[in-house]
């Protein structure tokens, strides 16, 4: 038996961290959106940070499915390439402002999403990872062969975007800092959608999929409804990414839509952690951070960054803010 | 209230070559506790599966209220006023109790509702403690589900079962793995349930189905072979030949 003296001090510190833990979820926005703030001069350069910004986002988009509804996509990468090609196509081939490129690019993808949703949330398991990533692999192939829109192997340019007119301010779209200040709005937009939408009862109905779906069906919850909606959000929120993408690189490169960027992806989540919300933003940092300074060592960088992938998955399965979260703040 | 809230005609379930449930054909009116018991093997889950919306059967007809099932999803049973347990705990197991029942309880409520602050559905907490007291649980809103012990995870399971207010509730072996203690106040909970609902009962342990139950159905070879009180039952020689008979003292 503890003394209740001794026990007390322990169970106030406790006490307190549980409150920094309610604090830092209540809180989530607006302190992803202050770090969002900080990041470009934290970073060796402006384009990493914008690059952080972009996988983040589509990290933290994946996770909703990952993560809270509990089904491994292999194939998110078609969504984000989806939203990126269509948005080049729209301002390169039909001169559409760039804002209604992007709503564009967003609205394709989520109807992707919705399609291949409907297609793979039937499968469970590896099976619905198999359907995900083969439906995933037809559209790269699609882009490959429609090369008259997309560019095919040399992938889609010509759709700079240099000035953009914003509360009847132009914006130098072309400096970078500018850049990543609009690219954030977008940024903190769908950190805000996605919070919310956790927050939501469909965010307790996905998570009691992901804990048991038979009990969660017998609740009376349609599973096959519910975990549609989930994929296709999931997909909407990386579909931004891809615009994101394409208004930053003025070009979209056939691999978006190849299934490593898909890996990519999983790994980023994993990286840092599917089971909370900020876990896969700091996936997406850790990782491009590790390509950046690897990379100028060695053009083989993608065999330590894959060793701490592997050594995480291995030895700290939450993630790193995820064992964080439950180690250091316990 | 005499006309039946639950009724099944020729229901008849095949798996493959197998025949679970032959031509079973019954009725179950308001307000009573009927137990379902047949050696192993002899269709007692199918049934309730079928029941339950699990499984459709290969032919015959449930009508609940009148209204028959055909063609109504899984899911939407629970809407219609049928919920159930399972034989196997089966629980949502890293959310807290009190999330467990409160979860359910959306279900009824907001499925789809991608927007609002969940939280703001206060209605739905209050439901879910109400539930929580019901069963004996309230003292362990707070702990996570799978830290429960096993009894109270069967209690938690009844909570979950009970929250969408069922005019019929399935329990399939609600004592399943519990000593005699737990058994005793599974017992008592279910003896408070049965005052506001029909309940259908998968039991093996026939001490307490004798003294529970109001009416007794037994299955054997998926057929259902007597139908009658608790001592109709006990004197039913085919009854006391398939079943009973095997082990005469345990009765």
């Amino acid at each position: 038996m503890t003394s209740p003296a001794l026990a007390a001090p322990s169970h106030a510190r406790a006490g307190k961290r549980a409150q920094f833990r309610s604090l830092v979820t209540r809180y989530r926005v607006p302190l992803s959106i202050l770090a969002l703030c900080l990041l470009p001069w934290l970073l060796p350069s402006k384009a990493l940070a914008v690059n952080v910004l972009i996988y983040g986002v589509i990290a933290v988009g994946y996770n909703l499915l990952f993560g809270y509804t509990g089904l491994l996509s292999f194939g998110h990468a078609a969504f984000v390439g989806a939203g990126a090609y269509i948005t080049g196509i729209a301002i390169g081939q039909f001169g559409v402002p760039w804002y209604l490129a992007v709503l564009l690019g967003v609205v394709g993808g989520a109807l992707l999403a919705f399609i291949m949703g409907a297609l793979s949330t039937r499968t469970r398991g590896i099976y619905f990872s198999m359907v995900t990533l083969a439906l995933a692999q037809l559209v790269y192939y699609v882009a490959l062969q429609a090369s008259a829109w997309t560019g095919g192997e040399n992938g889609l340019r010509g759709f700079t975007v240099s000035k953009i007119e914003l509360l009847g301010f132009e914006i130098n779209f072309l400096d970078p800092v500018n850049k990543y200040y609009v690219l954030m709005m977008f940024a903190a937009l769908a950190l805000w959608i996605v919070s919310r939408i956790l927050n939501s009862p469909f965010g307790a109905a996905i998570e009691a999929i992901r804990e048991n779906e038979r009990r969660a069906r017998t609740c009376g919850y349609d599973v096959e409804r519910t975990k549609l909606l989930a994929f296709t959000l999931s997909g909407t929120i990386c579909a931004l990414g891809g615009t994101m993408s394409a208004l930053h690189l003025a070009f979209v490169p056939l691999d978006s839509l190849h299934y490593l960027s898909s890996g990519m992806i999983v790994m980023m989540t994993l990286l840092g952690g599917a089971s909370s919300f900020f876990g896969p933003f700091i996936g997406a940092l850790v990782f491009l951070v590790m390509e950046d300074v690897f990379s100028l060592w060695t053009s083989h960088w993608q065999i330590i960054v894959g060793s701490v992938f592997v050594l995480f998955v291995l030895f700290l399965p939450k993630g790193i803010w995820g064992t964080f979260l439950t180690k250091v703040m316990r | 209230m005499n006309a039946p809230l639950l009724a099944v005609e020729n229901i008849v379930v095949k798996f493959g070559g197998f025949i679970a449930l032959q031509a079973v054909t019954t009725e179950f009116r308001p307000g009573r506790v009927t137990s379902i018991i047949g050696p192993n093997g002899a269709g007692k889950s199918t049934f309730f599966n079928v029941l339950s919306g699990v499984i459709t059967p290969s032919s015959g007809s449930i009508r609940f209220k009148g209204e028959d099932l055909k063609g109504t999803k899984q899911h939407d049973f629970v809407h219609r006023g049928i919920a159930r347990s399972y034989q196997i705990t089966n629980i949502f197991p890293d959310l807290s109790v009190h999330e467990n029942v409160r979860v359910a309880a959306q279900a009824g409520r907001a499925r789809y509702n991608i927007w609002t602050n969940r939280n703001r559905l206060t209605e739905l907490d209050d439901r879910a403690d109400a539930a929580l007291d019901a069963v004996g649980l309230v003292a362990k809103r707070d702990e996570t589900a799978k830290f429960l012990a096993h009894g109270q995870q069967r209690a938690l399971e009844i909570a979950i079962a009970l929250i969408s207010n069922p005019e019929v509730l399935l329990l399939d072996e609600p004592t399943a793995g519990m000593g005699p203690e737990e058994t005793k106040e599974m017992v008592a909970l279910l003896e408070k349930l049965a005052a506001e609902r029909t309940i259908l009962l998968v039991e093996h342990k026939m001490k307490m189905i004798l003294g529970l139950s109001d009416r007794i159905l037994v299955l054997h070879h998926g057929q259902l072979i007597a139908d009658g009180s608790p001592r109709d039952i006990q004197t039913d020689p085919e009854v006391r030949r398939v079943y009973l008979g095997q082990n005469d003292g345990y009765a």
